[in-house]
This record gives C-alpha cells, sequence and structure tokens, in this order.
C-alpha cells in the first residue's frame, strides 16, 4: 500500500499513537497494522542501583552467563563467574588447528586445519531477527558476515529418487512447484473446486498457478524454455552462433515427490531460516571470546561446580579446581544458574522439590558436526557451488559449503555432516577415526571424483559426548513445558536459573541471551526487596 | 524414587506409537517436540533391529562402546558391571522414559528392540544376567494411547 499524497502515512500515524499511548501502545498498533514482531528484545536490560556490597555468583561462562555478569556488574553488584572449561563462550565455539578437544570416553582429536581454517561444532548461523545477539555483536565489536543459507545450486539427494542420484535443488523445486500448479490448475479445469472458490478468485489463481508454476499457454508443465527459467537448460544461453538455448528435461513427478524436495523447501521458509542470515568473520566462536573480553577477569575457570546451598543469609556454591583437585566454597547474595539442565540435575543443590522435578525433566537433543578440510574449493571450481547445503537421506543428514573466502586457492574447512536423531547417534559411538570416513563415503555421493581425493583431515565433535553439556540442547515439548516451564524460569528464592533451556527460543544463542536479561531484570528486583 | 515418578508422570501423557516400516509415515504422535537449529531434510535409516545393533547405534553414543560410561561436569553411567540391571525394569524404564539429559527412545525403538538391548546390555559388559527380557515385559512400561 502506498501513502497518497495528502493522505497521513503510516509513520506519521505511528508516531502520533506513540505520543498518545506510549511504546506499548505503539508495539500493539505496529503488530495490528501487519508488522509482525520480529523479536522479544526491547534493547539492554540498563539495571542500576543495586545495593551497596550485594553480590552476584554466574555458574557457567556460556553467553547467558557471560551476558549477566556483563549486566548486573553495571548494576553495581559484585560479580564472579565459575565456569568449568579453561575456555570461555560454552556452546559458542570454534575449533581451530593446534585445538586440542577430549571428548567423553577420552578421544582426543588434535584439530590439523591451516591457519583461519575453523569448523564450527555448535551455533553456525545467526538469524536477522536475533536482535539481542546482533545489539552485543556490534556493542562487543565482533565482525559478522553473510552466512549463506539458501543455495539453489546445492544438491538434494534421497536414496529413493531419482536412482540416487543427487539433483540440484533448483531442479526438484521447480519440478515439484510446477507439478503441483499443473495438478490444481486441472482440478480447477475440470470444476473439481467450484464449491471452495469463487469465480473471480479462479481466474487469478489460475494466473498465478501458470505464472509461479511456469506452466505454459495450455496450463501444462513442460520441457520448455518457460521451465528452464527456473529449473535450468540443457544449453544454457550463450552468444553468437549457438547462443540460443535449449530447455532441460523435467523430471519424473514421482522422483519428485519421493526425493521428499518439498521439506528442504518448508525448511527454508522457516522464521528462524530464513535469509539474511550471518555468521562472525573467523568463525562463531568469536561471539564468545567478545564476551570474555568483556568479564574475563570475573572467571575462574577449571572450577566445577559440585554443591548449591541457599539458606536465609545467601548461597553457597561448592567447587573443584578441575586440575589442582582442591575444593572450594564461594559465597554471595544470590546465584543466576546457567548450567545445562543434564549437567545441573547431577548438582547436589536444595532447590525448591518443584524446581528440581523441572530441571530433571527435560532432556537434551543429539547433534553431531563433522569438519573436513579440502586441499581445494572443488565445490566452487568445478560444481558453482558458493555456501549453503547440499542434503542427503543417509546419516550425516548433509554437507555445507564455506561461506568466507570464496574462490580463495588454499584449503578449506566444509561442514562434513549435520547429525541428528539415528544418524546423529550412529556418528556419536563411533571412534573420531571412523567418523570421519563415514562421512567421506557418504557425502562422496555428491562429489565422487573430488571429496576422497582432495581430503586432508578431519575434526568431530558429537554433542552427547560432550564432557559440560552431555548433549545439544534442551528438548521441550507442548506437556513439559505446560507442566515446567514456569517453575523453570520462576526466581528460587536466591537463585534463578537462565540459559537456551530457560527461553522459548531453544537451541538459539538469542534465547540464551533473552534468557539471561530476564532472569537478572527479575533477580535484581528481588534483590532490592531483600 | 521420587525422581522418577515425577518423570513418569510427564510421560504417561504422551502417546507412543511405533509406525510399521511399510505404513505411510504418520504425523507424530506424543506431545509436539520443539526443535531449535537443526539440518532440515529427511533422513532415511535403516534402524537397528538386534539387541547389539541397538547398543552399538544408539546406546554407545553415550554409554560408550565398552559400557564404561564417562565423567566430566557430569557423568554418563557405567553399563559395566552395573548390579542395578539385576531388574530388567531398570533398562526397559530408563529406555522408555529416559531421564535427566538421556531422552525417551521410543521415537527410535519399538517394544522388540527395547527388550533386545535391555537382554544385551544385561547379558555383556561383565554383567550376567541370563534370563532374555521379553517384549510382554516391556509393554506396561509403555504410556498408554491417547
Ligand atoms: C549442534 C548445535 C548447533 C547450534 N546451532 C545454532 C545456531 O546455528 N545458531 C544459534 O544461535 N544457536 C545455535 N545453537 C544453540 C546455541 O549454541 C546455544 O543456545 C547457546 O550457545 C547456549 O548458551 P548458554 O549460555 O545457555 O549455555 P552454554 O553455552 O552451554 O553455557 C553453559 C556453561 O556452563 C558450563 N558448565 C557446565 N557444567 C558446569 C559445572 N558443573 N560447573 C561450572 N560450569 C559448568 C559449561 O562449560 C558452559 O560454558 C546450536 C547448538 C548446538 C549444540
Amino acid at each position: 500500500m502506498q501513502a497518497g499524497a495528502g493522505k497521513t502515512t503510516r509513520r506519521e500515524l505511528l508516531t502520533a499513537i506513540g505520543m498518545m499511548g506510549g511504546t506499548f501502545a505503539l508495539y500493539q498498533a505496529m503488530t495490528t497494522m501487519g508488522h509482525a514482531a520480529e523479536t522479544q528484545f526491547a534493547g539492554p536490560p540498563n539495571l542500576k542501583g543495586a545495593r551497596p556490597g550485594a553480590s552476584v555468583i554466574v555458574l557457567g561462562a556460556g553467553l547467558a552467563g557471560m551476558l549477566a555478569a556483563f549486566e548486573l556488574r553495571k548494576a553495581g553488584y559484585k560479580v564472579r563467574i565459575l565456569e568449568y572449561q579453561a575456555r570461555a563462550g560454552g556452546r559458542n565455539w570454534s575449533l581451530y588447528g593446534g585445538d586440542t578437544y577430549t571428548e567423553l570416553g577420552g578421544a582426543t582429536q588434535k584439530v590439523g586445519f591451516a591457519p583461519g581454517n575453523y569448523l564450527n561444532p555448535g551455533p553456525w548461523r545467526i538469524p536477522h531477527h536475533h536482535r539481542t545477539l546482533l545489539h552485543y555483536c556490534k556493542q562487543f565489536g565482533v565482525a559478522l558476515e553473510p552466512f549463506i543459507q539458501f543455495n539453489h545450486n546445492a544438491f538434494v539427494h534421497h536414496a529413493d529418487a531419482f536412482g540416487g542420484r543427487p539433483v540440484h535443488f533448483r531442479e526438484a523445486a521447480a519440478d515439484f512447484e510446477g507439478g503441483v500448479a499443473e495438478l490444481l490448475g486441472k482440478a480447477i479445469d475440470q470444476k473439481a473446486l467450484d464449491q471452495e472458490i469463487k469465480a473471480e478468485d479462479k481466474e487469478m489463481l489460475l494466473e498465478a498457478l501458470r505464472g509461479w508454476g511456469m506452466l505454459d499457454q495450455d496450463m501444462k508443465y513442460a520441457r520448455n524454455l518457460r521451465s528452464a527459467e527456473h529449473r535450468g537448460y540443457e544449453r544454457p544461453p550463450g552468444g553468437g552462433v549457438n547462443g540460443a538455448p535449449i530447455p532441460s528435461n523435467i523430471f519424473d513427478f514421482h522422483d519428485v515427490l519421493a526425493s521428499q524436495v518439498w521439506k528442504n523447501m518448508a525448511f527454508f521458509m522457516n522464521h528462524e531460516m530464513q535469509t539474511t542470515m550471518f555468521q562472525p568473520v573467523g568463525g562463531m566462536g568469536m561471539i564468545g571470546k567478545a564476551f570474555a573480553r568483556q568479564v574475563e577477569p570475573l572467571i575462574t575457570h577449571n572450577a566445577k561446580v559440585t554443591k548449591i546451598f541457599q539458606d536465609r543469609s545467601g548461597v553457597k556454591v561448592t567447587y573443584k579446581d578441575t586440575s589442582t583437585g582442591a575444593v572450594s566454597d564461594a559465597h554471595a547474595d544470590f546465584c543466576v544458574c546457567t548450567i545445562p539442565l543434564g549437567v545441573l540435575n547431577q548438582i547436589d543443590k536444595n532447590l525448591s522439590p518443584k524446581l528440581q522435578a523441572a530441571i530433571q525433566a527435560v532432556p537434551y537433543s543429539n547433534s553431531v558436526k563433522i569438519g573436513l578440510e579440502m586441499r581445494r574449493r572443488f565445490w566452487e571450481e568445478d560444481y558453482s557451488i558458493y555456501g549453503g547445503h547440499s542434503f542427503t537421506s543417509q546419516d550425516i543428514s548433509l554437507i555445507s559449503y564455506p561461506n568466507n573466502h570464496l574462490f580463495g586457492d588454499g584449503p578449506a574447512v566444509l561442514l562434513g555432516a549435520f547429525a541428528s536423531g539415528l544418524g546423529g547417534y550412529r556418528l556419536a559411538g563411533m571412534t573420531p577415526e571412523q567418523r570421519i570416513e563415514t562421512a567421506l563415503a557418504q557425502g562422496s555421493i555428491f562429489h565422487p571424483d573430488s571429496y576422497r581425493k582432495e581430503f586432508m583431515n578431519g575434526a568431530s565433535v558429537a554433542w552427547n559426548r560432550v564432557p559440560w553439556t552431555l548433549g545439544c540442547c534442551a528438548r521441550w515439548n507442548e506437556d513439559t513445558r505446560k507442566e515446567h516451564y514456569q517453575t523453570l524460569v520462576a526466581v528460587d528464592d536466591r537463585v534463578v536459573l537462565a540459559g537456551e533451556h530457560a527461553s522459548y527460543v531453544g537451541c538459539w544463542m538469542e534465547g540464551a541471551l533473552l534468557s539471561s536479561i530476564d532472569a537478572i531484570t527479575r533477580l535484581h528486583a528481588r534483590a532490592l526487596e531483600a | 524414587m521420587k525422581s522418577l515418578m515425577v518423570s513418569a508422570a510427564v510421560v504417561t501423557a504422551m502417546a507412543v506409537v511405533v509406525p510399521p516400516a511399510s505404513a505411510r509415515p504418520a504425523p507424530p504422535a506424543g506431545p509436539a517436540q520443539e526443535r531449535g537449529d537443526s539440518a532440515g531434510n529427511s533422513t532415511l535409516l535403516k534402524p537397528p533391529e538386534t539387541g547389539e545393533q541397538v547398543y552399538r547405534q544408539v546406546c554407545q553414543a553415550c554409554h560408550m562402546a565398552d559400557g564404561k560410561g564417562g565423567t566430566g561436569a557430569a557423568t554418563i553411567p557405567a553399563l559395566a558391571g552395573n548390579p542395578r540391571l539385576a531388574s530388567p525394569a531398570y533398562p526397559i524404564m530408563l529406555v522408555v522414559r529416559g531421564r535427566g539429559a538421556m531422552p525417551s527412545l521410543t521415537d527410535l525403538l519399538g517394544p522388540p528392540q527395547i527388550a533386545a538391548v535391555a537382554t544385551y546390555v544385561r547379558t555383556h559388559f561383565g554383567n550376567s544376567y541370563t534370563a532374555p527380557v521379553t517384549v510382554e515385559e516391556v509393554k506396561p512400561f509403555l504410556p498408554a494411547r491417547k
């Protein structure tokens, strides 16, 4: 809709509403006018006026814990963080050449990547509407670059379709839309939908089907230059004598359905998965490092929390120094606990029985990521694939191409697996060497000539075996949300939980940050009451 | 045991249906699971059948090839030489209901596979409770269908 001359523009109207009714009225007006709200972030919390000498102990130096520490210190609290690992950042993490990683069970990998190359074992992409995270990235100086989420030229592979051959996403998606458009057109033509649709809408829908599905004058989806505009050409347009394009054959509709390409198409439509997406320059771990620069002096590393005890006088946290074995107590007035629930569940603590039950009720998902360093960017040089994902029905689930240093020479790391469910368990149960072998065998379906030939070395992280989470992310469902969520997020006298598990943006960094802001805001109010 | 009763309450609310392999995939039963960051496609994987296959392809991810589990910030319990396995109810209950970080595995495993893997862990890793666990023993632990 365009604001014509003399009419009130939407912006003017909103300004007027904002002046009369304040920001909440403005927010409501914006949403009712059709701007779906994209975030609950209303800016940093700006807490002020802590009682002199009041102290908070933060458990865990992931993003939730470090943000809590940063904002609470600003509010005037004495803050200390206890962190199990020698590294801050938690699940926000990148593995670089020279790093070593030991998983539960004892397998140790020494990462052999060339300088600058990395694997993001956990988070790897940031939606444009995760405004809390983007806000702090900017504030803490984290450079972001585009994450190439959607690539029409990458592959879709399903063992039950196309004789097990991968096809380009573009071809399968175009044929799915074309096939559906043609069928729906036929149904309308045969008056099968006359009960459902008004005559004038019928005309509009037919026009839409023709335009969207690339149908010809006869409402057929066929091998011609129209379908080729979406699915690609047998001979692409060129110059001179042979400049005229030749269209490509369309696929058998059975194969298109069997490939389940619609799942990939629907995936890209998820709000969380829509472009534009971002990644930090130099690896996802740059975010954790930037947060740590703000709060590092507050962190005690190698501190394994073993006991959390609160009473009327305060909170006592017992922890063990994992390098010396020494056991100490830390005291504070209040506690923000961001330890993942599966771990927290095993810690001795005197929280309320309802909260203990909530902590215990939420299981963790699984996930395995594998980074493969290749001698050259054959996917770019030989296949014109620049970033994006190729999907497969095998255990590895997908391979994903690097989004940075496009056209570069020298080795590059591609993601050789992002597996969950049964495939994730299978890969997690393997030794690191077996995982790499499996990733090479399965990923070769896309790039048979180059995959093994160009492979140099690899690294893998199986989240089931990550010593400080025992899993990927909290897995809520409708029932556990109803029964336990409000208890889990409520302040329990002097202790409040925060982290991705204490949000409805589960398994996203944004959820960890939004949860943290909400938790410390309520804890601060509680502290001022005390 | 209070903790187990709590998770049991949660689980009885879930209807667990293991579809026959050939059937058209039904919408997932039970409460809608949330997802978070995920791969965004469908996999077509042959599920494990025997007790050993289930152990190697699922349980081993956490409990390790030798059944010894592991300890970091928290502990994955050992199944090796674990006296609690004397009761078949113990492994059945954990696989069906999960506990703490461990999820219910009924979306991956049907009653025959649960019985098979319970038998497997009770007869391996230094455990010698030789009576095979049966599907009949598993059934009472499955929540009633909604
Ligand atoms: C495979 C995978 C893919 C993901 N993809 C994305 C993505 O693309 N985009 C996105 O935004 N998010 C993604 N996420 C989610 C994101 O990583 C998390 O939501 C976020 O990092 C969680 O932050 P947190 O502070 O809640 O927890 P954590 O980062 O886990 O912090 C908890 C901290 O507590 C410490 N700790 C544990 N036990 C103890 C103890 N006993 N004593 C002391 N300290 C302890 C841990 O060492 C850790 O540092 C992904 C996660 C995974 C696993």
